[in-house]
């Protein structure tokens, strides 16, 4: 089963790391997760203030604003998907992430379509 | 054996539970199991009356439910598909028990209540799953328990369902280094079963005996499953000790008694005998835990002979302990009422008094009746009324609100001479 782990910063700092947590901290955490087997896919998003938002309204037209859609006071830094046997595993996988010391891992099933 | 049906429904109280959770540990899914034990059930009650109870009824059921599982995992091939490999996965991270010495069905209810206690789950919807799946109670019983429409009641189980199978909440009981973390929300689930049904939080009756002795033997069962747990011995001792009074609780026309006033004759004896070797269980061998102390605050109040009686001392001493354990307004609360008791009740009243900023007492009836009552006591007749009226403002259930205000008359009877 899949999940995908939101890493969710309170507060980030000027290379997008959040802020508390050392680049060491994440470089351990993205060994264990390469090392468990468990890994389908991770990033790490550049900085908040290069996001881009596009909408199409039912006219057609697309609009383009700078920023990200909704300003929330956490900021989606990065993510990982993993595939683990259930949902006790994958919170497992959240609280050992250096994200969920500072901000918050909000982990999603990713939707299953069918065999 | 006795009549028929009666013994077909005793049978059921004692195997709906463990049935679902062996199905569910067979099949991995909920939905599933719970479908099929309901046919099964179905079954036994259509032919046991007919046929008589067979010799080893939870057998009979268990294997007809599998056989009504697997006709249905080869209707819907591409459900049976997926169920088989979540079962792989299942069976290898956690064997199959095998069935215990004297006992048809292995039990594998702990996975259950851990399951319906997730905290993955919403808090109602954990103790909704809990009575509909642990308990055996039917939804419309579930609906009628929490005074919700059927219909409400049956979307939120649904909806509690669903999540566990879309987000996979595994069935399985945690390890012994998560257990600490796990099981005070699995005891939670149980105890606000048994506080709804002690002090319902609305409603024109009191006390919902049924729901309070339904956590009873949810407690039961956990006890049975988790010997070693002090705190489940200590949970079902609080439950007892404090279930031991509910006759002297109501009087004849179901207006409430306090503890005071309680013809302690009518109260329990054997079960207070029960609860109170439970409380010495719970606080011995290893640190207490919350529901222990509880259980043993309980047990003096229930040892003393009449209120002056009560060793008012330890109690006070016992919610020192609970206060280091789980700091709440309510334990101070609770606990500002027994030093009323040991040192009078200005005492009391000034630790009241400090609590009036805790913003989870500001709506919370029990805080201004006991500022009433204290009031009361020292002759503060006219701010005791005031502070009755406050409480008749808060209070949901109508025996409490009747008590309320017969105190309040006498406050206002003496107020102006």
């Amino acid at each position: 089963m899949k999940y995908m782990l939101l890493i969710m910063a309170s507060s980030v700092d000027e290379k997008g790391g959040a802020a508390g947590c050392t680049v060491e901290d994440w470089m351990a955490y993205d060994k264990e997760v390469q090392e468990a087997g468990i890994m389908v896919s991770g990033e790490s998003l550049a900085d908040l203030v290069t996001a881009t938002t596009v909408q199409v309204g039912a006219d057609g037209a697309r609009t383009v604003t700078d920023g990200p859609y909704a300003e929330t006071r956490e900021v989606l830094g990065g993510f990982y998907v993993i595939d683990v046997p259930d949902l006790d595993v994958a919170l497992d996988w959240a609280a050992r992430c250096p994200g969920a010391r500072d901000g918050a891992i909000v982990v999603r099933p990713i939707a299953d379509f069918g065999v | 054996m006795g009549e028929p049906t009666a013994s077909v429904e005793a049978v059921f109280r004692e195997e709906r539970g463990r049935l679902l959770a062996a199905l569910v540990r067979r099949f991995g899914d909920l939905d599933l199991a719970e479908e099929v034990t309901s046919e099964a059930v179905e079954a036994a009650l259509a032919r046991w009356p007919v046929e008589g109870v067979p010799p080893k009824p939870g057998a009979w059921l268990m294997t007809t439910a599998r056989r009504k599982a697997v006709d249905r995992l080869r209707r819907d091939q591409a459900f049976a598909a997926k169920l088989a490999i979540l079962q792989v996965e299942a069976d290898r991270a956690d064997p199959v028990p095998a069935p215990e010495p004297g006992s048809e069905l292995p039990d594998e209810r702990l996975q259950l209540f851990f399951t319906c206690a997730h905290p993955a789950l919403a808090a109602e919807d954990r103790t909704a799953l809990t009575l509909r799946c642990l308990a055996g109670l039917t939804t419309p019983e579930v609906a009628r328990a929490f005074l919700v429409e059927n219909a409400t009641m049956a979307k939120r189980i649904t909806r509690a369902k669903r999540r566990i199978r879309e987000a996979r909440i595994p069935f399985r009981v945690p390890g012994a280094d998560e257990l600490p973390a796990r099981l005070p929300g699995v005891l939670q689930v149980v105890y606000s079963i048994f506080t709804e049904g002690y002090a319902a939080s609305s409603g024109p009756a009191l006390q919902r005996l049924d729901l309070a002795e339904e956590a009873i033997r949810l407690g039961r069962i956990l006890r049975r499953l988790l010997p070693r747990e002090r705190e489940v011995a200590g949970l079902l001792g609080l439950m007892l000790l404090v279930h031991a009074r509910r006759d002297a609780r109501t009087g004849p026309s179901g207006e409430l008694v306090l503890l005071e006033d309680q013809d302690r004759s009518r109260w329990d004896a054997p079960m207070i005998a029960d609860g109170s070797a439970l409380a010495v269980t719970a606080l011995t061998g290893g640190p207490p835990g919350p529901y222990g102390v509880q259980a043993a605050i309980a047990a003096v109040h229930d040892e003393g002979a009449d209120l002056a009686g009560t060793d008012w001392p330890q109690i006070v001493a016992l919610y020192d302990v609970l206060y280091a354990l789980a700091p709440s307004p309510v334990v101070a609360l609770n606990r500002a009422a027994a030093v009323a008791m040991r040192d009078g009740p200005q005492a009391g009243l000034d630790l009241l008094d400090g609590l009036a900023d805790e913003p989870l007492l500001r709506g919370h009836h029990p805080y201004a009746a006991a500022r009433a009552d204290l009031l009361h006591r020292l002759g503060r007749r006219a701010e005791a009324a005031s502070a009755y009226r406050e409480a008749l403002g808060l209070v949901g259930t109508d025996p409490e609100r009747a008590m309320l205000q017969r105190r309040l008359n006498a406050a206002e009877r003496t107020e102006s001479p």
